[in-house]
């Protein structure tokens, strides 16, 4: 669901001319405070009526009849024949060889529990693959991480968490590049994919563990399963934009030689979208990472498992340790993917410091060395089990422990009046005039917003949504989740318009920045809620600041992009004129990057909602409470399941409305589109 | 062409040394640390025992003693699994789980997965005897002492509103995974408080202790046996009583909990597999005072290990009884 495709996707900032905004304030402007003014007006006579309101322990017709499906799914699953000759061995083939990865890394299922290849021979292996695909930076990189988990006391752990990466990573290879190149060559294909990719992407990463579980049962296959669904799109997408951003005369050239269609492919086409290949398998992996870790709650081993065990038992110390591995890993896939796709750049050969016959030979002592180290590991104990003497682990966690005690302690008087003055003194006020106003009117007043920033075609896809989620019986609880997800979004777009400014402003301040905000949007989204959850506790506040923490360096890099994106010239003519640097940023910056920071509210939004259900692990409520509730009591499996849907469906308005409010009110909807996708 | 030339020349050693190491780990498969310390100790036919840990600390007792005389005395490998109460139902069905340790009634899944899809069996009851219900800190006794009787909360109702409770008074719950009826009972109770989720045991432990320290007002479910119990002895509120099918239909609840006779499940192919692990796990059962004694422990900062082994040393007789 992060669509971390798109933030790396260029923005089209490009020069939007400022128009004479008199205009399109008239019309637009006129709608919308119209529709504003109606709906606090009505708010005030009206509220607490209509409100669609569903008690937490009460279901509709539609989720007991979801339960029967569960309920159905679970007596037949013996003798359906879809399950014994399609899902069952599907289930298995992918146990397998997640099984074979773990049981190389990880702890084979014999025996000592230890694995076939131990730490040693791992730390070796992995390195010297590091060092072939990419460079001797990162070879090291990889051997310094891996042994480090050995000395937090997380090696198994960390080597689980990799072997189901691995698992995962492999198939979504055999799944995402065929469908690229298929969707790349053929634009009616791409056709049917686009929206799946986007329904795939809008989807909370929760809503289908619950389901999977139920078809694939509990496990590592349905984590490696979860895993690709989460993993595949950006592959998808980045393989066929390679493909088909081929230059025209690159292609005509080749056909004129009489090429066919598959030695274009295989000849001109896949060479030259190599690195856009590499760059998707790198944002994949990066998602089956986040992803992996979620899985833990329908027991898939690693890393994860530890941090849920942390954050049930407030243990900040264990999840810190256990995050700083999730990170690390993180960094070390990040690093050795992206130096893979620097050496599959064209033209990367030549730029070498040292000849490829060299470097060859380097590679073949090195194997040779690596390959005692696996003989070592897997004949010697020592080097088959990270030895205990070396775990620094427990030092790790009650040094962090008791940090975050004493913080705890001195703080709480600051932090929990700070959260109960923003709850309510912003929040609540906000979510009730959300859950209060009657739905009628909400919607009402939402159709009137959406026809005046896209039109009727927005305003139909608006009423659907709409439409569907009170279907859904969910109305209220999806106000609940609006109202925290608009206040974390406002929080973000704060952020990014003060730090985005800043970045686009100064060079410096854009190199310091920048790989700070890399580094976070490559931290697993589970790792962030333990901090908050000691300081703050489990209440909606927690939940909206982890999203706000996922969701801010996305905005914060559009909006600088957008900001340095501003032609020089322009700069020039309103600082020669006298401007302040205030007036510049109010009067000249902000405005002409308007289009960026309307697609930085937009991102913002989808990774904000990202969060929703993960946040509901810390006390918000609403969706992302009832995705959670119905994962974990099978009474409520149905509601579980129509409450993610509610969120894909919210996920599509707040997407589609935000889209057409950064697009420009002539050319509406069109250009919006092609921007953020 | 030199393209590809090229990309098969780089793949080329990373396939030749992914084949070499395949065949060095196929031609030395029979030398292994891990297979011959296995071969060495193959007199126990215990193999690997799956336990599911679910999340509550009398429960993480129950699977520490159970684990380490599982180790030490039956030379079982045991693996811990972290999942919530109902998931680790489906893993019986998967091969994930193999015992569960603790288990509060469950009618439904024990219908399912015992009696229906016959993956499961009941191994028999722990000894422990489960109580949840709606606590409040005996401060609040003391001062308002007619609280405890559920008809009278409404009385008090604002008395527990948070900024969490929309105005409401507010019912704090633990884990949306653990057994609860209170969304259910606040609604046919016509009670005016709303049923807000901390998270998790350790959560609600820290409010109830807070609410204790500083004399602030707390309502929230918990349950027994429970080691807080003997720091703070929070009060028991009186729902209206339970009678048996009362709780039938989860949506129309407006009693008590039953008393539960708590439970060991296992699944039917370890039950079936003649493990010693399973006969222990028949056998096994201790009282309430056993558990919260190793659950104080583990609370303590003790390892989970280290608990348990504790306790076995001070009971060798009961352990004895369960290796029979």
């Amino acid at each position: 669901m992060s669509t971390l495709v798109r933030d790396r996707a260029p923005v089209q900032t490009g020069l939007v001319s400022v128009r004479p905004p008199r205009k399109r304030l008239s019309r637009r402007t006129l709608l919308l405070g119209g529709a504003g003014v109606v709906w606090l007006v009505g708010f005030l006579f009206l509220h607490g009526t209509s409100t669609l309101t569903l008690p937490a322990s009460e279901l509709t017709d539609l989720h007991r009849s979801l339960n029967q499906f569960n309920a159905w799914v679970a007596s037949n699953r013996a003798d359906n024949p879809v399950f014994q000759y399609v899902f069952t061995p599907f289930r298995s083939a992918v146990d397998s060889v997640a099984n074979l990865f773990a049981s190389t890394f990880a702890a084979s299922s014999t025996g000592l529990r230890l694995p076939e290849i131990g730490w040693l021979g791992t730390v070796g292996l992995l390195s010297w693959i590091a060092f072939a695909v990419g460079n001797a930076r990162v070879g090291l990189l990889t051997a310094a991480a891996f042994t480090f988990f050995g000395l937090q006391g997380l090696f198994t752990e960390a080597a689980y968490t990799f072997a189901l990466v691995l698992t995962a990573v492999l198939f979504s290879l055999l799944i995402g590049i065929p469908l690229g190149v298929l969707s790349g060559i053929s634009g009616r294909v791409s056709q049917v994919i686009t929206p799946v990719l986007d329904f795939m992407q809008i989807l909370p990463t929760f809503v289908y563990l619950a389901p999977l579980a139920l078809i694939f049962l509990i496990g590592p296959a349905s984590a490696v399963i979860a895993t690709v669904i989460y993993a595949v799109p950006p592959l998808i997408r980045l393989t066929a934009h390679g493909i088909r951003n081929i230059p025209e005369n690159t292609r005509e050239a080749s056909d004129s030689l009489g090429t066919t269609g598959l030695q274009r492919l295989l000849t001109l086409q896949l060479p030259l979208a190599r690195r856009t290949i590499v760059m998707g398998i790198n944002q994949s992996t990066m998602a089956a990472l986040s992803m992996v870790t979620i899985a833990a709650l329908i027991a898939a081993p690693g890393l994860g498992q530890v941090v849920v065990r942390a954050l049930q038992s407030l243990d900040v110390g264990t999840a810190v340790n256990a995050g700083l591995s999730i990170v690390l890993l993180a960094i070390v896939l990040d690093r050795v993917t992206t130096a893979a796709s620097r050496r599959a750049e064209p033209g990367a050969a030549r730029k070498r410091r040292i000849s490829r016959r060299s470097r060859y030979i380097l590679l073949a002592v090195s194997l040779v060395v690596v390959l005692v180290m696996v003989q070592l590991s897997r004949t010697m104990l020592w080097a088959a089990a990270f030895p205990k003497n070396l775990n620094f682990g427990p030092d790790i966690v009650s040094g962090v422990g008791a940090a975050s005690e004493w913080l705890q302690t001195n703080l709480s008087l600051f932090t929990v009046s700070f959260r109960e003055a923003l709850t309510n003194g912003i929040l609540n006020p906000f979510q009730s005039l959300l859950t209060e106003t009657p739905f009628y009117l909400l919607v009402a007043v939402v159709l009137v917003a959406a026809y005046a920033l896209g039109g009727w075609k927005l305003a139909l896809v608006t009423a659907s949504c709409l439409a569907a989620i009170i279907y859904l019986g969910l109305w209220s609880d999806a106000m609940v989740t609006l109202a925290s997800t608009l206040v974390a979004t406002a929080v973000v777009m704060v952020l990014g318009i003060i730090f985005g400014v800043a970045m686009g402003r100064s060079n410096k301040v854009d190199q310091i920045m920048r790989p700070m905000l890399d580094a976070g949007q490559t931290m697993p989204a589970f790792v962030y809620l333990v901090p908050f959850l000691g300081l703050f506790g489990a209440t909606r506040f927690t939940a909206i600041v982890a999203g706000i923490i996922y969701a801010a360096p996305v905005a914060i890099k559009i909006t600088a992009d957008g900001i340095a994106a501003i032609s020089p010239t322009v700069m020039e003519a309103a600082v020669s004129s006298g401007s302040t640097p205030w007036q510049v940023i109010t009067k000249v910056q902000l405005p002409m990057a308007r289009k960026s920071l309307a697609l930085a509210a937009n991102q913002g939004l989808i990774y904000v909602l990202a969060m929703v259900v993960v946040g509901a692990l810390v006390g918000a409520g609403g969706l992302g409470y009832d995705v959670v509730a119905g994962f974990v009591q099978s009474s409520l499996f149905g509601k579980g399941l129509a409450a993610g849907l509610a969120i894909v469906f919210l996920g599509i308005l707040l997407d589609r409305m935000t889209q057409a409010a950064a697009a420009d009110p002539v050319r509406k909807i069109r250009s919006a589109r092609s921007s953020a996708h | 062409m030199s393209r590809t030339r090229q990309l098969l020349k780089r793949t080329i050693p990373v396939l030749a040394g992914t084949a070499a190491a395949a065949l060095l780990l196929a031609g030395c498969g029979g030398a292994s640390v891990n297979q011959a310390a296995a071969a060495g100790s193959s007199d126990t036919p215990c193999g690997t025992v799956n336990v599911a840990l679910n999340a509550w600390v009398g429960y993480t007792a129950n699977a520490a003693v159970y684990s380490y005389v599982a180790q030490n005395k039956l030379g079982c490998t045991v693996v811990q699994k972290d999942l919530s109460e109902q998931i680790s139902w489906q893993g019986f069905g998967s091969g994930e789980v193999d015992v569960i340790l603790e288990n509060w009634g469950h009618a439904d899944l024990t219908k399912q997965y015992i009696t229906d899809q016959k993956v499961a069996v009941d191994a028999g009851p722990t000894g422990n005897e489960g109580h949840i219900g709606w606590y409040v800190p005996p401060w609040m006794v003391q001062k308002y002492p007619d609280i405890l009787d559920s008809k009278n909360l409404n009385k008090y109702a604002s008395l527990f509103a948070t900024s969490e409770s929309g105005g409401k008074g507010q019912v704090l719950d633990g884990d949306p995974a653990f057994v609860t009826n209170d969304e259910a009972l606040v609604k046919n109770l016509g009670l005016d408080y709303k049923v807000v989720f901390s998270g998790s045991e350790a959560a609600l432990i820290q409010s109830f202790r807070t609410a204790e320290k500083n004399k602030t007002p707390l309502l929230g479910y918990f349950y027994e046996p429970q080691w807080f119990l003997s720091e703070v002895p929070l009060k028991k509120v009186s729902l209206p009583a339970y009678t048996p099918g009362c709780d039938a239909d989860a949506e129309k609840v407006a009693c008590d909990y039953p008393d539960y006779k708590l439970n060991k499940v296992m699944a039917k192919k370890f039950a079936d597999s003649g493990s010693p692990a399973a006969k222990l796990l028949k056998a096994f059962s201790w009282t309430n005072a056993d558990q919260n004694s190793v659950a104080t422990d583990i609370q303590g900062g003790m390892k989970p290990d280290a608990a348990a082994k504790k306790w076995v040393d001070a009971h060798p007789d009961v352990v004895a009884a369960w290796l029979k």
